[in-house]
């Protein structure tokens, strides 16, 4: 049995220990937004926040969290940053297939709350984890600083 | 706007349909999955709860109800390319409906209301979509609006003709007098559709070639878009499963003691060639699954690798192929001496996409019900019914987006396994395969060998031959589509060949390697003849003493006119023939595929470590008209980095029996610190709409092959890249 | 007038010369030779094992001395590690056929499941006993020493015969293991007769009356079971082990098996004794990184079974192994790298191996080097990231690791396939340089040749 506060609520979930995060939030909390993509943290598409730090839920036991927030894709538009990226994804249209913007957000997010200004370097260091085989790299680029630039202004 | 997708909710709440809301308007609530009430053909292979149509469903793509809340069916999966939002472009343009009201919805399984007219069955494929449907949607959407305003008139009493449309509302401007589609539904139901009506003229296009919004991506930026892997309909079971690691092989034995210990799993499904672990979630599948004891019987393909499967299409492309196609004497013009040879050879890829192979399947004993996102609808329904023994009828197909299909998705093995899965299991199961499942077990793009002999004159070609050898995708996937012995598709792009060659001869050999199994990948034949007719025409320049751009354009300016005028454009924006630093260099690839016309430069820098750097890359595009023009800049722009990342790092190898790869950090991507910037010039076109989704993948790898023949003079002829070549340790 | 003076100059000064040749040779062969056993460092009289009254450190722990045969012999299987040269890899326990890539060609470990026309099933107990303590097969024909049987000497015939038990308690597999590639001179196996008369003592362990009996039981372990020199301990020219620098470090089939003397820097003698405890039982300690490769095996399939009174006593043991300095492995930086991925290293140094490390590592290892993930990812603090050499580093990137843990499956992708030789030589570069005391600048070219060792 975890105890996990997971988008603000607290839930109780009746796995080992061992049970990556993903799986709890997708197969038995319902939240579908955080996707399986590889299961090795080589892809990002499960990525979710830790008290506001990007981690990959596909290999994070959700023995090891405690009572450390976790914030999804479903609740990253709470968030001043989530917001921001969320509507910059919409209006520069960053998505296609979608599947792994869940966890491009989440990072990108997690990168505007700390660094509210990047620049091109911060870019591919917290970004060049997430695959997206659709290919929409440019306008992630594009987007992250249009949300960048939505902050000063 | 809202978008409608057949779905089911999270565990614990009732079954529902979810609505995609969009950024413009919320929606209401529909039950179930909406069945089209096509007055042409009453369907017994639609299928679903039936739901309230609305009174006027003039066709299997409109429905309008007496609020005027009109819903338009799209025929096409989504799976990224935007084809939900185009399509509904298409219709509500000439249905003349308030576009940021309208609804969209998937089409169910039924290929006599759905079919792709070029196909002739449901598929989504071949970057066809728009093409395909386009004067169809037009019809259908001002044979509708015809019918209303038909309603109108005898409603008013005035001629027809004097009476116009707007935003979902009849008007008649001598009059003023003004009736919502709505309030004319059930009169405009009574009547008949027109067998013709006339369609606008592109100059009074109110919606299609303006940049809109897509309608599915506001809800895949906050989570609640819903794939076919988030399916969870009530008492779901979720299992993974692993097939023979040797392509055909057997499950000889399996040991589950341990399976059976692992906390969650609650069953172990052993097939003939595969075995499924079942659990209370994908980690007590997955861990259940590791602790199986698996021993195949590895059956005939034990001893195939990549070196014999090399050796055997070179020694096949010796013999002569079926001629594709000839004109002029090329067999003379090639004999008068002087002949340039060059080989040219791309490996087998995966398609990974991001989302797993993955299928949801509940069999009952009077119904199957899937929920799966699939290219191939009616495909989908029929193998779930050929293998349950169910009538069509009873098979419920619930299309979902798709998370990256790439060509993946036209094949149902992953829906086929999942119900045989199902089969076993009562209650509903999910079958997601892992990603090294999903790659070990792909249906992969085949390996290919061109032979392409060409002879020059007046430094332009005058003899060409072209011979390309490779597997018959066509044979296996659309059999009646393989007439006398030629793959239209391996083909593609080769017989339609855009330089004025005064002597030409097309021939293909068809070759299917041992034991892989071989299909559709983005690009599709396009991508090796571009790949190879593209990359020879640099090496014939070359020996020509030509420009690359001025060699192509001697020979398309009077047979392609539209792509030299797209060649012009991209060799301008790029700065074609300004100086570049040291080993970097420029290249260039045209190409008319998928009915679009494309010329592509990039510009690449190699590292003495024979890195390959892509630095910037610019395209031009005629695809006519361009219905959503952002999705087309869209498309081209991830097309280019898909097709760069098979081109810097895609193949899959075989070694005794099995595929070599089986993740990410074995079959690599292109990550966000790689891509180039990509710039996407659209020319103006009054012409009709031509194919985008895979023009950008068959671009990528000639371009930038060129443009490391530039900076290097490496002539590389083969995919991937080799970094040793280019690093001088290795001969090309 | 002498004789030798009557000879011309060159002649005089050929055969003084062969002469002074001859006598460095014989000086090396005697010091070679002559080199000190494995537990000589400890000082003190040593004893027969019958004559010594301390408690018996041969055998199994108090916790096993009820039980059967085989499951004693089990537990020494273990504790010797038999399975990790017996296996190939993907292949099935014991049954053999794992390679050793060596100098002079390439040896295959033998199948010693108890089938009886490829494997051990027609063996006598005294032909077992031979084969470990004399390095001869059951037909007299010498063993190579890639097996240790001048460390298995040590074993008592009852610990032998008890692994014999258990190994005859398995399912007998037929497996033809390939044959050896050795060339000449070193496919000529009698030569091997020679190298075991003069380095393998063939003499059974000998407690030491001067040592604790907990250092005695760790000296046995370590010695004749574990066997922790055979990879821990420098070899001289005649590829015996060199016990002047014990336990100081080599290089074993690619990887190198770090200093675990008790120098402070370049060993653990700066480990506090729960930390080896830890790292031995279950191939992580906190801070000080995770064994991985060879090591990583060895927690695998031996040290994790092992009881922690027999752990402590190893431990015990490890810790009265004289400090040997190895001067290039500096003292492992013990703090985190800063959360920013633009410090910690200077700006531009290596881009390629930093945009690598980005796409490819930082999800799971983080910026800082302490992992989100897992424990066992952290790199802060590891002896790996710590060696001027990035060898092991460069190893994991190409090879990855799969280990069962008491803690559930740990494993990290093998990169390998992907990366380039230029790649993996950058990355490890940066991640010693982000993380380590020191850079490294391994190149693409000894990449390469780890490639070929593995």
């Amino acid at each position: 049995m975890a105890k996990l506060n997971i988008n603000g609520q607290h839930r109780d979930v009746d796995v080992s220990d061992d049970t990556p995060l993903l799986w709890v939030l997708r197969d038995v909390l319902g939240l579908t937004g955080t996707k399986f993509g590889c299961g090795i943290a080589q892809c990002g598409a499960c990525t979710v926040h830790v008290d506001g730090k990007a981690v990959r839920s596909c290999l994070l036991p959700v023995g090891a969290i405690d009572n450390r927030a976790v914030t999804t894709i479903e609740a990253v538009g709470a968030t001043p940053a989530g917001a921001r990226v969320q509507k910059a994804w919409l209006d520069l249209e960053v998505v296609q297939c979608g599947y792994c913007q869940s966890g491009q957000i989440m990072s990108a997010s997690a990168l505007l709350a700390m660094t509210p200004h990047p620049d091109d370097s911060d870019i591919d260091a917290a970004m060049a984890g997430n695959i997206c085989r659709c290919g929409t790299y440019v306008r992630i680029r594009a987007a992250i600083k249009k949300a960048a630039g939505a902050q000063s202004a | 706007m809202t978008v409608q997708a057949s779905s089911v909710s999270p565990r614990g709440l009732s079954r529902r349909t979810l609505l995609l809301t969009g950024a413009a308007a919320g929606g209401g609530l529909l039950l179930g999955f909406h069945v089209p009430q096509a007055r042409a053909a009453v369907s017994n292979t639609a299928n679903g709860p039936q739901a309230d149509a609305g009174p006027f469903a003039p066709n299997a793509f409109i429905r309008i109800d007496r609020e005027s809340r009109i819903t338009l069916i799209i025929p096409q999966v989504e799976m990224g390319q935007g084809v939900y939002t185009a399509l509904s472009m298409i219709l509500a343009e000439e249905l003349d409906a308030a576009f940021d009201r309208v609804a969209v919805e998937a089409a169910p399984p039924s290929d006599a209301l759905y079919a792709n007219p070029i196909f002739g069955i449901q598929v989504t494929g071949n970057s066809n979509s728009v093409r395909a449907f386009w004067t169809r949607l037009r019809q259908a959407g001002a044979g509708a609006r015809a019918m209303l305003v038909q309603a109108a008139a005898a409603e008013w009493k005035v001629d027809p003709a004097s009476c116009g449309a707007e935003a979902s509302v009849v008007i008649h401007p001598p009059t003023g007098r003004k009736l919502a589609y709505g309030a004319l539904a059930d009169a405009a139901a009574k009547l008949t559709a027109p067998a013709n009506p006339s369609l606008k003229q592109p100059k009074d296009f109110k919606l299609i070639g303006k940049p809109f919004k897509r309608l599915d991506t506001p809800e895949k930026v906050n989570g609640k878009a819903l794939y076919g892997i988030d399916m969870l309909p009530p008492g779901v079971t979720f299992a993974t499963i692993a097939a023979s690691p040797v392509f055909g092989g057997k499950v000889a034995h399996v040991d589950d003691a341990a399976a059976k210990a692992v906390a969650g799993v609650r069953q172990i499904v052993v097939l003939d060639d595969f075995v499924a672990v079942v659990g209370d979630h994908m980690w007590a599948a997955k861990q259940g699954l590791d602790a199986l004891a698996i021993t195949w019987n590895d059956g005939p393909n034990a001893h195939v690798d990549s070196a014999q499967i090399w050796n055997d299409i070179r020694a096949a492309s010796e013999h002569e192929g079926v001629v594709a196609k000839v004109a002029g004497d090329a067999k003379k013009a090639l004999a008068d001496g002087g002949a340039i040879e060059a080989h040219y050879e791309l490996p087998f890829l995966a398609h990974a996409p991001m989302e797993p192979i993955n299928c949801t399947v509940h069999v009952r004993p009077d119904a199957c019900e899937v929920w799966v996102g699939t290219q191939v609808n009616s495909r989908a329904q029929a193998i779930a019914a050929k293998l349950t023994g169910l009538p069509l009828d009873k098979v419920i197909v619930h299309n979902q987006l798709i998370g990256g299909g790439f060509g993946r998705r036209l094949e149902v093995d992953g829906i086929e396994k999942a119900v045989r899965v199902a089969q076993k299991v009562d209650g509903p199961v999910k079958v997601v395969w892992t990603r090294e499942e999903d790659i070990r077990h792909d249906i992969y793009r085949p390996v290919y060998y061109d032979r392409i002999t060409a002879t020059l004159k007046d430094g332009r070609i005058d003899g060409w031959k072209h011979r390309i050898t490779g597997s018959a995708v066509i044979a296996r996937w659309l059999p009646p589509a393989f007439q006398k012995g030629i793959d239209i598709d391996a083909v593609d792009s080769a017989i339609d060949i855009p330089y004025d060659i005064p002597h030409l001869r097309v021939e293909y050999v068809r070759h299917e390697p041992p034991a892989v199994p071989t299909g559709f990948w983005r690009g599709v034949g396009p991508n090796n003849n571009v790949f190879a007719i593209e990359s020879f025409i640099d090496e014939l320049a070359q020996k020509a003493g030509k420009d690359p751009v001025a060699f192509r354009r001697a020979m398309l300016a009077r047979k392609m006119p539209r792509l030299d005028a797209a060649l012009e454009l991209a060799a301008r924006k790029a700065g074609w023939g300004k100086a570049l630093p040291p080993r970097t260099g420029r290249g260039v690839a045209v190409q008319v595929s998928f009915g679009s016309f494309i010329a592509t430069v990039a510009e690449v820098e190699v590292d003495t470590d024979g890195e390959v750097h892509v630095r910037r890359i610019t395209s031009a595009v005629d695809t006519g008209i361009a219905v959503n023009p952002d999705t087309v800049i869209a498309q081209l722009q991830g097309g280019l980095i898909f097709g760069l990342t098979a081109a810097l790092y895609g193949e899959i190898t075989i070694a005794r029996g099995r595929v070599q790869q089986g993740n990410f950090n074995d079959y690599r991507m292109l990550r966000i610190d790689q891509a180039p910037a990509i710039e996407v010039h659209l020319i103006k076109s009054g012409e009709a709409p031509g194919g985008i989704g895979e023009t950008g993948t068959t671009a990528a790898a000639p371009a930038v092959r060129n443009a490391i023949l530039a900076a290097t003079g490496i002539a590389l002829r083969r995919l991937p890249f080799d970094r040793e070549v280019l690093a001088g340790r290795k001969k090309a | 007038m002498s004789r030798l003076s009557r000879l011309g100059a060159a002649t005089r000064y050929t055969i003084i010369g062969f002469g002074a040749v001859a006598g460095v040779l014989l000086v090396v062969f005697l010091w070679v030779v002559l080199g000190p056993g494995p537990t000589d460092f400890a000082g003190g009289e040593r004893v027969a094992l019958s004559a010594y009254h301390g408690a018996d450190p041969t055998g199994v722990p108090p916790e096993l001395a009820r039980a059967s045969l085989v499951r004693r012999g089990e537990y020494l299987a273990r504790a010797a590690d038999c399975q990790a040269c017996h296996t190939a890899k993907g292949g099935v326990p014991y049954a053999g056929g794992l390679a050793f890539v060596l100098p002079f060609g390439t040896l295959y470990s033998v199948n010693i499941t108890p089938d009886k026309d490829t494997g051990i099933g027609s063996f006598s107990d005294a032909a077992f006993l031979n084969a470990l303590h004399k390095g001869v097969d059951d037909k007299g024909v010498p063993l190579y020493p890639a097996m240790p049987y001048a460390s298995y000497t040590g074993m008592t015939d009852a610990d032998a015969l008890a692994i014999k038990a258990y190994l005859f308690s398995l399912k007998p597999v037929h497996a033809e293991v390939p044959d050896n590639t050795l060339f000449f001179p070193f496919n000529q196996r009698w030569l091997m007769s020679v190298w075991s008369f003069l380095f393998n003592p063939d003499r059974r362990f000998e407690p030491n009356t001067q040592r604790s009996a907990q250092w005695n039981r760790g000296a046995y372990l370590a010695e004749a079971m574990a066997h922790c020199g055979e990879c821990h301990t420098p070899r001289n020219l005649a590829f015996a082990l060199d016990n002047r620098s014990k336990f100081s470090g080599a290089v074993q089939t690619g990887w190198r098996a770090y200093n675990i003397t008790s120098d402070r820097d370049s060993g653990v003698g700066a480990w506090r004794d729960g930390e080896l405890a830890q790292y031995l039982a279950s191939g992580h300690a906190e801070g000080r990184g995770t064994a991985a490769g060879p090591m990583g095996e060895a927690v695998a399939a031996s040290f994790r079974y092992l009881t922690q009174g027999d752990i402590a006593a190893m431990v015990a043991y490890l810790r009265t192994v004289p400090a040997v300095a190895s001067s290039d492995l500096p003292a492992p930086k013990v703090s985190p790298a800063p959360a920013s991925h633009r410090q910690g290293v200077a700006a531009g140094y290596d881009a390629q191996g930093k945009a690598i490390f980005a796409g490819a590592c930082a999800s799971c290892h983080d910026w800082t080097g302490v992992s989100a993930l897992s424990r066992f990812a952290t790199l802060t603090g590891a002896r790996a990231v710590n060696d001027p050499t990035a060898t092991n580093v460069a190893q994991i990137v190409i090879s990855g690791e799969v280990r069962g843990t008491p803690h559930g499956k740990v494993f990290m992708p093998s990169f390998g396939h992907a990366f380039s030789d230029t790649e993996v030589a950058a990355v490890a570069n940066y991640v010693t340089a982000r993380f380590g005391a020191r850079a490294s600048s391994i190149t693409a070219r000894e990449v390469s040749t780890l490639r070929q060792a593995e």
